[in-house]
């Protein structure tokens, strides 16, 4: 059994579907944290889930978007860790909106010429997880 | 400050004003012969247009303006390389009100959120063309008297035409609909389109493929042109092309009254025989393109006329 110690001030990151935290990982942008000490345990055994993954961030609360992690993953579950205890753990929703985080694909977007653009998406249809270009309207697909 | 990007940017009350404020300029256009004077519309078309643009100009022409702009990227800055946000930052500094066509989709959208002066989406690309949404259901109002309880048919090209998409957008918010999509399999309306919009709306639908069934149902009869610029494929283009061509006998059937429009230009899908047939519409709807334009100049820029000062009568002339 793999051993990793609990964190001071951050957040676990749990429930994640297997395979899922490198992606995560890259979406949070995990790596330009700096100080920030990050265990990521992949393929752990779950009751639940079967196998999962599970993240863990030593870092000032605060520091990450969990809107973006809400736009991945909904039922991923977050504590929030201070003073070694979980002071809370958070619900994620879908977010109305998300920023920088996905491209638009679609080539006759106006995104695929303008320069400084932020890429926006925006919940169109919150039952069947749909967001659309704020641009062009086109739905992302490839989540 | 109000933009117009899409049909839906506007409420039913909103349009029923439009429409209200279109039929008036209609019928008393020497009352608003000098409302714009001094405002200037800047007409930015980063691809060529000959109806959306030549309408736009007529429009604030005749309300008084001046109008000012360029007719393709290859005559902008956009030649250089200068972003869609620079340009219309500039332009805010010529003109009261812009005008834009532009191939990428979402193009005007990114204007409007650096303009300082209302943005009119004149059509970008394949998404939105929200004049021609308001010139379609002015035609209709003004010549079947009601946006509700009628039946229409969109007949062609139904899953690239924006115009179709957006027209049925904006017609669901009406009660009593009946549409029926004639289409090949091939050009169906898009699934987003059917699941998102018809089937969320009280507005019934079907789907079919012959235009001659449908034509005894219909009250109007929406015609589209098979775009050649929406295929990746000349053979696809070439087996479609001709799938549906208007012609008096195929409108034997019709209603007395029914109404035929295109959104024009047409090329061999409405037979020139149909055009001295008097449902055919799609040039008076062309004609009434202006009126719903220059109203809505009037909106955005927040001019009200007062009926109660008589204006000059010399229409369209610039002091």
């Amino acid at each position: 059994m793999l051993n990793i110690s609990g964190i001071h001030e951050g957040y676990v990151l749990d429930h994640i579907q297997a395979g899922m935290s490198m992606k995560i990982y890259d979406y949070l942008k995990l790596g330009e944290l700096g100080d920030a000490t990050i265990a990521m345990i992949m393929n752990a055994k779950s009751q639940k889930m079967g196998h999962k993954d599970i993240i863990k961030i030593e870092c000032p609360l605060g520091t990450i978007d969990l809107d973006i992690l809400g736009y991945i993953d909904h039922n991923i579950t977050v504590d929030v860790i201070k003073d070694d205890k979980i002071i809370k753990k958070e619900k994620l929703s879908l977010p109305k909106q998300v920023v920088n985080v996905i491209k638009c694909k679609n080539p006759r977007c106006i995104t695929s010429i303008e320069q400084g653009l932020d890429q926006i998406f925006v919940l169109t249809d919150p039952k069947k997880e749909v967001y659309r270009c704020k641009y062009c309207e086109e739905a992302y697909s490839g989540k | 400050m109000r933009h117009c990007m899409s049909p839906l940017d506007f409420s039913v009350d909103e349009i029923d004003e439009l429409m209200g404020l279109a039929a008036d300029i209609e019928e008393n256009p020497a009352k608003y012969a000098h409302a714009c004077d001094g405002k200037r519309l800047a007409t930015c078309f980063y691809e060529p247009s000959t109806r959306t643009r030549l309408s736009f100009e007529s429009a604030m022409l005749r309300l008084g303006g001046q109008t000012l702009g360029f007719a393709s990227a290859d005559s902008s800055s956009a030649a250089k390389g200068e972003s869609v946000a620079d340009t219309v930052r500039v332009i805010s500094g010529y003109a009261d009100i812009c005008a834009m066509r532009h191939p990428k989709e979402g193009a005007p959208l990114v204007a409007s959120t650096k303009s300082e002066i209302p943005v009119i989406n004149a059509g970008d690309g394949g998404h939105n063309h929200p004049t021609q949404t308001l010139t379609d259901l002015y035609t209709i109002h003004s010549l079947i008297g009601r946006l509700d309880n009628f039946t229409i048919g969109l007949c062609g090209d139904l899953k690239f035409g924006r115009t179709v998409h957006s027209l049925i957008s904006a017609l669901v918010r009406y009660t009593g609909l009946h549409f029926i999509l004639i289409s090949p399999e091939e050009l169906k309306i898009p699934s987003y389109i059917r699941e998102d919009v018809l089937r969320r709306s009280k507005a019934t639908f079907e789907e079919v493929e012959s235009l001659e069934d449908a034509m005894p149902q219909l009250d109007v009869l929406y015609m589209t042109r098979v775009q050649k610029e929406r295929f990746f494929n000349e053979e696809d283009y070439v087996r479609l092309k001709d799938r549906y061509i208007l012609t008096r006998e195929k409108m034997k059937p019709a209603k007395e009254k029914m109404i035929i429009l295109h959104p024009l230009p047409r090329v061999n899908e409405i037979s020139v025989d149909v055009d001295d047939d008097p449902r055919a519409q799609y040039f008076t709807q062309a004609k009434k393109a202006v009126f719903v334009r220059m109203a809505l100049i009037l909106t955005l820029l927040g001019i009200q006329v007062d009926p109660a000062i008589p204006q000059p009568s010399n229409e369209g002339g610039n002091r």
